[in-house]
């Protein structure tokens, strides 16, 4: 190849690459193909004027102009994504939103910590087995009373502070009816436990005329003192999630004989009642004609008020029933 | 009961705090409520005599004295007390004492006369609220020593909570033999000699009723002085157990009472005709009791009654005309045993409660009456002087309750306490309670001594042997038990299902109380009969919800005064419908409902801030529908239930069936409601919607779907609802859904006519349809909207 249309060739990339270094966007950049590589174009030039050359000059210049043509190619390219890249790229900067903006989201709402402290008991209960039990609220004489070893006109009876609609027909005023309804329709072994809303005709600072129990119950053949015990001291481990020191004093409930109620060591050093339990009264499994000799039994009860306050720092009991939503959504 | 710590120390005095006795009370079954001091903290307070008193120089409500506090020199001290006279034993306040209130002592000058201290009344050293006058001390008061000493002032009011089971502990001898017990001493009982009779005075006794009354002791005390006054020991302990002193035959009374626990009674000997009977009362007889209130007896009470007439309701209440006067001379003093099925409720009946029925309906010792009457008359003659008759006892030896054996197995109380005990502490231990002990062949026998009538079965004495050991001293043990799995129904939908899609919808869970106020529950459900509660809490909540929806309105409109502007509650429960057919009269139905007002969304820079309308609760009800499976079966029908807007209710059908309601309130209820704005609720009955399909599963269908939008025009009055179902039903198998994705009434649309434009989504199992098959499917849909609603296709 002559050493004239060599520097030419040269001339040409240099030339091209120039115009393809100030193309700034992709119609220009075009241009610059068609103007060196298009059918009219420099390089297409060239090659036509290979014919001229001779015949072993031809494939070393073919070569070289093919190369010329490809590095020419090759750069395009190269600009070609810069320039896409750079267009995407502002496209994109245009798009940008403010993240920060608050969503169009839906905030769940919240149970009622009552039922949240109910749900928490009945989960750690249905782990051991435990089915959860509901029955009536309006309820009869003999479920309410009777049949948990409670005769008419015991002073047990008088502390109750019943709603009555009739001497036979009242609110329930502990879930222990529950347990009776059970040991009526199902053989032990048995283990229960039912929560719900109770009822006491009573109002002030530290009572509700409803507040809500989950009573429990196992029977069994042989169910004892030291198993009530381990069972209250576990689940009240795992309810408040600390090892809270517990203690069981000697009580009396007419439906459980021995009978203790439970206290724990608040964060003030004093005791406080959390729970009521004991074995299961011999009268109250031959009411519904389970024998004592081949069963024994334990029941508890707790009053899910005084837990939820313990546990969330809720200090007016009141607050459970006014429904402030601004109380109600600290708990979700 | 409350009790003076030093009273019960008088009988058994353990080497322990005042803070560990209780602890040991509690932690043995007597729950200690409350310790209180006796006294305000004071100090430097003499007992003194006024050697001098006389008139004040420039003041006529003042004395001013001399007072000889045991010191080489005399007090003056002025003196304000309208009692303060020369003579008097009182307590000073000398110069540096300090009184409740830190209140200190110095020397002063009061209208010129100079004051070298106080003589105090009760309430300024905190014993009493007394401030009519200065304290009178006995006149062998040893003038010099300390007050708190004198008057044992360093002493404590304890109170315990007593179940009903340990009547036995209503008196200081029962407490302390628990007291001796629980620190293994022995009780000092102080010893009651029995009163000779001084003449022969009496009165005869018949027992009419002897089940109701097996024992009853008469005693005559006469030329009585009522006009005594009782020493102040006696005031002070009986103070100390929170107990007013009234004249001294009462406080002796209530001192017999406190200290063994035999409620006791005089009567005045001339107000009685003839005998004592105790009797049942005959049905309308009339008495007026103490309390000068007049009550017409049932015969299910028990009286004390002279031949003509009811003196006193038994066990319950002394009658106001027998009863000891300012005028008594003689009086006739009662100490009996009434059996408590005959005092139980009694007092209640009459709306009454006193200290004596507090004891009969929980028991009283049979054998206490001898040693009770001895005490008394002891106590009245040293105070009241006079001169004692013998005492009269009738009794029925047979209706007295029998002494209780009872028998403990050893396999037992190991089996329900769950751990063994050795036999040998066993014994000690009950034997310790008093009661009669022998172990052999792994049973012990026990004989119960008289006043531990609560104990009568094996399960007591179980109890008893749990509670000395000490319930903390018996291990923890988990439960063991076969391991079976519990039934679980997936068709059944739990409450927990529905309260989670609501919740997370945002409603917020409400608990409101199962009864409400009438007249909001009148006004909404005028025809469903409800329950009312005799004896409410006041009358705002003296119904029985019928619904949860009055309750749920309740705590909307509680926040609402709140500036609570977007509230959305539901709640589950029972409501309560008066049933004649039901059991105890009440049909008790699971339902959850649901309240929504104010705006559709929080206040956002991009959502609108339109309110809730009826189908933003409809679709939250949709919601709870769909978790059956089988949402198609369920529909909304208009319904013109009186609670609700008539253009803006429905009832929920499943089936046809009624399963709940959905509506706006009415708004001519919202000033009653106290609410604003427009009020959206629903209300479902849990059983009715809780059970669900099982999945079926069927094959996906490879081949593409088609949509087709068409557009109709019905009639305004057409419920839309009515279309959509009759397109699903129309039997079209390639139709695989159906959206109603536009309403549009206005420009364009002939008046009293609507647009619907839908879209219909056809696809086939099997293969991909052909265009004509499609056209074919679309037209059946068409031209059956055409013949079942006169609809025309808009093109």
């Amino acid at each position: 190849m002559p050493i004239g249309e060599i520097m030419e060739l040269e001339a040409i990339i240099n030339q091209a690459k120039e115009q393809i270094e100030t193309a700034n966007d992709a119609a220009s950049l075009d241009q610059v193909r068609v103007e060196f590589m298009g059918k009219k174009g420099k390089l297409t030039d060239l090659l036509k004027g290979l014919g001229r050359l001779s015949a072993e000059e031809r494939p070393a210049a073919g070569q070289k102009i093919n190369q010329a043509k490809q590095e020419i190619q090759q750069a395009i390219g190269v600009k070609g994504d810069a320039l896409r890249t750079a267009e995407m790229n502002k496209k994109l900067a245009e798009e940008a939103i403010d993240i920060t903006l608050p969503g169009r989201s839906e905030v769940a709402g919240n149970l009622h910590p009552v039922s949240r402290t109910i749900e928490r008991i009945e989960s750690f209960f249905s782990q051991l087995g435990f089915a959860v039990k509901n029955g009536p609220e309006v309820e009869d004489g003999f479920h309410n009373f009777d049949a948990l070893n409670i005769p008419a006109n015991h002073p047990a009876r008088a502390d109750h502070d019943t709603f009555y609609f009739n001497p036979d027909v009242m609110l329930r005023t502990q879930t222990s009816g529950v347990q009776i309804r059970t040991m009526e329709v199902e053989a032990p072994p048995l283990r229960i436990i039912s929560p719900g809303r109770v009822y006491r005709n009573d109002y002030d600072q530290t009572h509700t005329p409803m507040f809500h129990q989950v009573e429990g119950l196992m029977v069994d053949k042989n169910v004892s003192f030291t198993e009530l015990k381990g069972i209250l001291h576990d689940f009240l481990h795992h309810f408040f999630e600390e090892s809270l020191e517990v203690r069981f004093r000697p009580s009396y409930f007419p439906f459980t004989e021995p009978s203790a109620e439970v206290d724990v060591m608040g964060k003030n050093g004093q005791w406080l009642e959390v729970l009521g339990c004991g074995m299961v009264h011999p009268n109250v499994l031959k009411a519904v004609n389970i024998d004592p000799e081949e069963y024994t039994g334990f029941a508890f009860g707790m009053g899910v008020e005084r837990l939820t306050m313990l546990r969330y720092g809720v200090t007016d009991l009141r607050a459970f029933f006014e429904n402030d939503l601004r109380f109600l959504k600290q708990f979700n | 009961m409350k009790f003076s710590e030093n009273w019960l120390r008088e009988w058994v005095n353990p080497a322990v705090t005042t803070a560990t006795l209780s602890e040991q009370l509690s932690m043995a079954g007597l729950e200690v409520d409350g310790i209180e001091p006796v006294a305000g903290t004071f100090s430097g307070v003499k007992v003194g005599k006024v050697v001098e008193c006389g008139q004040h120089p420039n003041a006529d409500k003042l004395r001013v004295t001399k007072v000889d506090v045991g010191e080489s020199e005399l007090l003056d001290i002025v003196c304000g007390a309208p009692n303060c006279r020369q003579g008097l034993m009182v307590a000073v306040a000398v110069v540096g004492a300090v009184l409740p209130g830190e209140f200190k002592i110095k020397k002063a000058k009061l209208r010129g006369e100079p004051s070298m201290g106080m003589l105090c009344s009760f309430s300024e050293l905190g014993i009493s609220e007394d401030h009519s006058g200065i304290i009178e001390l006995p006149a062998d008061a040893p003038i010099g020593q300390d007050i708190r000493e004198y008057l044992s002032l360093n002493d404590s009011t304890i109170e315990v909570d007593l179940t009903p089971n340990r009547a036995d502990c209503l008196g200081i001898r029962g407490v302390a033999r628990e007291v001796a017990v629980l620190n293994e001493l022995d009780l000092h009982e102080p010893e009651v000699a029995a009163v000779e009779p001084s003449c022969d005075d009496k009165i005869s006794v018949t027992l009419k009723a002897p089940k109701g009354c097996p024992r009853y002791l008469g005693r005559v005390l006469m030329n009585v002085n009522v006009a005594a006054s009782s020493p102040l020991w006696l005031t002070e302990k009986l103070r100390r157990c929170g107990v007013r002193s009234i004249d001294p035959i009462v406080d002796v009374t209530n001192f017999v009472l406190l200290e063994l626990g035999q409620p006791m009674h005089a009567f005045d000997l001339d107000k009685i005709d003839g005998d004592i009977q105790v009797r049942m009362a005959n049905a309308g007889e009339s008495l007026t009791l103490l309390d000068e209130s007049t009550v017409e007896l049932s015969d299910n009470t028990l009286v004390i009654a002279d031949d003509k007439k009811a003196l006193a309701m038994a066990g319950v209440f002394g009658g106001l005309d027998s009863g000891v006067s300012a005028q008594t001379k003689h009086i006739l003093l009662e100490s009996a045993f009434f059996s408590r099925d005959v005092i139980m409720g009694r007092a209640r009946q009459y709306g009454l409660h006193t200290d004596a029925s507090h004891r009969y309906e929980r028991g009283v010792d049979p054998q206490l009456q001898h040693k009770a009457m001895e005490r008394a008359t002891a106590l009245v003659l040293e105070i009241c002087g006079g001169e004692a008759g013998p005492v009269i006892e009738a009794v029925d030896e047979v209706s007295l309750p029998s002494v209780n054996e009872v028998t403990l197995r050893q396999d037992r109380l190991k089996r329900v306490l769950g751990i063994d005990i050795n036999a040998d502490k066993v014994t000690q231990l009950l034997s310790r309670l008093g009661l009669a002990t022998t172990f052999a062949d792994g049973k012990w026998r026990t004989i119960v001594p008289s006043y531990r009538f609560d104990i009568a079965i094996e399960e007591d004495l179980i109890e008893e042997v749990a509670r000395i050991y000490g319930y903390n001293n018996i291990p923890d043990v988990a439960p063991t038990a076969h391991l079976s799995m519990l039934p679980a129904q997936e068709a059944r939908l739990s409450d927990g299902q529905f309260k989670s899609v609501l919740l997370q919808r945002g409603y917020q869970e409400a608990i409101t109380y199962s009864f409400v106020d009438p007249k909001i529950q009148q006004a909404l459900f005028p025809d469903t009969p409800s329950l009312t509660l005799p004896h409410p809490i006041s009358s705002d909540m003296s119904v029985m919800r019928v619904s949860v929806i009055p309750g749920l309105l309740g705590a909307a409109a509680y926040n609402q005064k709140r500036q609570q502007s977007r509230i959305r509650f539901f709640e589950t429960g029972l409501k309560f419908v008066a049933d004649d057919t039901a059991p105890n009269g009440v049909s008790q139905t699971p339902v959850i409902g649901g309240l929504i007002v104010g705006k559709r969304h929080d206040e956002h820079w991009d959502l609108d801030d339109n309110t809730f309308d009826f189908y933003d609760i409809k679709g939250d009800v949709e919601a709870l529908l769909a978790l059956s499976g089988q949402a198609s079966d369920f529909s909304f029908v208009i319904s013109h239930h009186s609670a609700f807007h008539p253009g803006m209710a429905a009832d929920i059908e499943f089936n046809g069936k009624k399963v709940g309601v959905i509506g706006a309130i009415h708004p001519q209820f919202m000033k009653l409601l106290g609410l604003n704005g427009r009020v959206f609720v629903f209300e479902l009955d849990l059983s009715e919607i809780n059970t669900r399909n099982l999945p079926q599963a069927k094959p996906v269908s490879r081949y593409p779907a088609n949509r087709r939008d068409i557009a109709i025009t019905v009639k305004d009055h057409i419920a839309v609802g009515d279309i959509l179902k009759f397109v699903e039903k129309i039997g079209v198998n390639q139709l695989v859904g159906l959206n109603l994705f536009d309403v549009y009434k206005g420009s364009g649309i002939e008046p009293g006519y609507k647009s619907l434009a839908m879209t219909l989504i056809l696809q086939d199992t099997d293969k991909t349809l052909e265009e004509s098959e499609i056209q074919q499917a679309v037209n059946v849909v068409i031209s059956g909207l055409e013949s079942e609603f006169e609809a025309a296709l808009r093109e």
